[in-house]
């Protein structure tokens, strides 16, 4: 038998449902009447239609404007996967040196990090981002390019570095590195055996293909081979890292805050140092109660680095919208854009959660 | 054009019954709602050059002066019409939805455009062309030396396209760099980033405005792509888009004959039968479009011959500075060419 308020709560629930349901097909019918009173239709057939457009960042995955759509999306996948991983760990460095570092003794220190922190924290990022981009111009042009080292290029037009041109016994060399070095501890007497065969290998990469340094040259307008890291991706990566790790530092000087006074009393009765104290008694024990809040920062960055577009960064979201512009696919792109998205928050949300159940099995929590 | 997230926002254009396509007989729905209301609906959007209120509010341009002349050419009154600025999303809607009785806001003619929607486009007024800014510095003189160049252009429908399509066609290799906003285009070509900025060459003119020192920068003359803008008018009208073919056409005319705005009045005792009955000083070459006799001369007093409005609004005399290019009359190896008032 049921309560009066439990069967208000199915009520409402129900309600809430159905009004839900309505506004989604209200919108879907309006979609489709829509959509063919334009002549339009909905489909990814478009995917493998070829691109006819170039991107500027494209890494090792080689793109040209005769490649399908689909390719352009996964270059603009890489790009956004390679920025968030990048812009995901730096965060997280940079974030926890300054957190440590606004719990530290020197009141200047403290104070000097705490301004930064406040600065970059209370700055909308979009405007952090086209500064940062402005500033990147003021960079010397690729004729008067900074050359600190040979084959390396400092320019308004990027970090250009030497490529390395890996032949296929350079890739079997590393490999018989790798295993060699695995092997080591198994080998016990015959450990010998490692060094030989890295030896081996390396004599007979060398011997077949030379791996070929290709330094850059400035050809025309800008510098012709190498690898270039383009100004954009600085200025993107540099925005998401410094906003992203303001927020995380105050989690990690929350999640220090937290551990109990005792601990660390205990550890300075126990005659640890400082550092040590830190190292051994209080981090580990903030860690389990920061891992969840990094795992929200990771998300939030992931998101924010769709702001890319505006200084022409080619992410997701930009090819997306030149896909969708030149081929009338709006909605099929905006579909795609939602779902990659969404994967990849679940992703890191899910990977942070199991290394967060991880460190909960192992230990002691707070409290 | 409504696709997207605006969908809500779309149907309340649907509608088509609303149209003004239930016609009464012989006469055109469009012209006898223009003459009831006692103005025109002109829609166009916002442009340095093509249309922007002065500090007087008062609109002025190119597409401005071109809407002013069918206002002349039914009311004798160049400011009996209403101006309708429309996004790019917009426009089409705004003109199926019966707001507006015609568009004159740059729009390009396309197969795809004039396939799938519902309406007609007039006669092209301006012959545009995706074309290149480059700094003075960087002695580039023609397209074809950009090879290798890092070229900023604002995300678009078709500017990546073109851009791409000449490449190929050329065998030239560039970096793009894609940006949203057309002031971060400039700014990357301000700082050097940017070799080049591609866009539409009214729009190069414009962007050529907007940075610090103008002086430095020049807009290339080739063209890469095909930009043809012409009046849009609704189907289901005939004797409207007769009315605006003829009118956009008038000025083109005009600049042919040697009619402008200060000697109008002069032609009126000329004897060259032509120009007699282009003027309407003898019957006959408009009779059918039901508008005063002498509305073409109305039209130049008012507004001007073609060169008048251009040298107005986009010629070397204003900030923008455009040639006058392949809008040249025909006869100075130009593309415009008004078929005869006859």
């Amino acid at each position: 038998m049921r309560s009066a308020a439990d069967r208000r709560a199915v009520l409402l629930q129900g309600l809430g449902l159905g009004v839900t349901a309505a506004v989604v097909w209200w919108l879907a019918r309006n979609t489709s009447v829509s959509l063919a009173q334009r002549g339009l239709t909905l489909g990814f057939a478009f995917l493998r239609h070829p691109a006819n457009f170039e991107i500027g960042d494209t890494w090792w995955l080689s793109f040209s404007p005769a490649d399908s759509i689909g390719r352009a999306i996964v270059v603009g996948l890489f790009n956004t996967a390679l920025v968030s991983a990048l812009g995901c760990v730096l965060a997280i460095a940079v974030g926890f040196v300054a957190g440590i570092l606004r719990l530290s003794p020197n009141p200047a220190l403290r104070g000097l990090v705490r301004a930064a922190v406040e600065i970059v924290r209370n700055t909308p990022l979009l405007l952090l981002l086209l500064f940062l981009a402005a500033s990147l111009h003021a960079l010397p042009p690729p004729k008067q390019a900074l050359s600190p080292v040979r084959g390396v290029f400092l320019s308004d037009r990027g970090l250009v570095l030497p490529a390395v041109a890996i032949g296929r016994w350079t890739i079997v060399f590393v490999l018989a590195a790798v295993v060699a070095l695995t092997l080591r501890r198994r080998l016990g007497t015959r450990w010998w055996i490692a060094p030989a065969a890295c030896a081996a290998a390396a004599f007979v990469s060398a011997l077949v293909r030379p791996p070929a340094i290709a330094t850059a040259q400035l050809e025309g307008f800008n510098f012709v081979g190498g690898v270039t890291l383009s100004p954009e991706l600085a200025a993107l990566l540099a925005a998401l890292v410094l906003h992203q790790s303001a927020h995380i530092s105050e989690v990690v000087r929350g999640a220090v805050l937290a551990v109990p006074r005792g601990q660390r009393d205990a550890a300075g009765a126990l005659g640890m140092s400082r550092w040590q104290t830190l190292r051994l008694v209080v981090i580990p024990v903030a860690l389990r109660a920061m891992v969840p809040l990094l795992a929200t920062n990771c998300v939030s960055l992931i998101k924010n680095s769709s702001l890319a577009v505006a200084i022409g960064f080619p992410d997701l979201v930009s090819i997306l919208n030149t896909a969708g512009n030149q081929t009338g696919h709006s909605i099929e792109t905006m579909l795609i854009m939602i779902v990659v998205y969404l994967s990849l928050s679940l992703l890191v949300a899910s990977a942070l959660g199991r290394y967060n159940a991880h460190l909960l099995r192992s230990g002691t929590a707070i409290s | 054009m409504c696709v997207g997230l605006g969908i809500a926002a779309c149907t309340t254009e649907s509608a088509p019954g609303a149209s003004p396509n239930e016609s009464n007989g012989g006469a055109t729905p469009t012209l006898s709602a223009v003459r009831a209301r006692g103005a025109v609906k002109c829609g166009i959007t916002e442009g340095a050059g093509f249309a922007t209120p002065d500090d007087a509010g008062r609109w002025r341009g190119f597409d401005v002066d071109f809407c002013r002349a069918i206002a002349v050419a039914l009311f004798n009154d160049p400011d009996k019409v209403q101006f309708i600025p429309y996004t790019q999303e917009q426009r089409f809607s705004g003109l199926q939805s019966g707001e507006v009785d015609l568009l004159a806001n740059g729009t390009t003619i396309t197969s795809s455009r004039a396939l799938r929607q519902s309406f007609h486009f007039g006669p092209i007024y301006f012959y545009d062309g995706q074309g290149f800014l480059v700094a003075k510095s960087s002695k580039v003189t023609r397209a074809s030396q950009l090879d290798g160049a890092t070229i900023c252009v604002q995300q678009g429908t078709t500017t990546e396209l073109n851009l791409t399509d000449f490449a190929r066609r050329n065998k030239i290799t560039f970096h793009p760099v894609v940006m949203e906003d057309l002031r971060a285009a400039v700014s990357a070509l301000a700082g050097g980033r940017c070799d080049a900025i591609s866009q539409d060459g009214a729009g190069l003119a414009t962007t050529r405005t907007m940075l610090q020192r103008p002086g430095d920068y020049v807009v290339l003359p080739d063209r890469i792509s095909k930009e043809p803008i012409a009046a849009v008018v609704r189907t289901g009208d005939d004797a409207w888009l007769e009315i605006v073919n003829w009118v956009f056409r008038a000025p083109v005319q005009a600049e042919e004959y040697g009619i402008d705005q200060h000697n109008a009045a002069q032609f009126a005792e000329t004897t060259d039968p032509s120009i007699r009955r282009f003027l309407g000083l003898e019957p006959g070459a408009t009779d059918g479009l039901g508008l005063d006799p002498q509305w073409t001369l109305h039209v130049i007093e008012k507004v001007g011959n073609y060169k008048d409005i251009f040298d107005r609004n986009l010629g070397p005399a204003t900030p923008l500075g455009i040639d006058r290019g392949l809008n040249k009359l025909w006869t100075d190896g130009g593309l415009l060419y008004s078929p005869p008032f006859r």
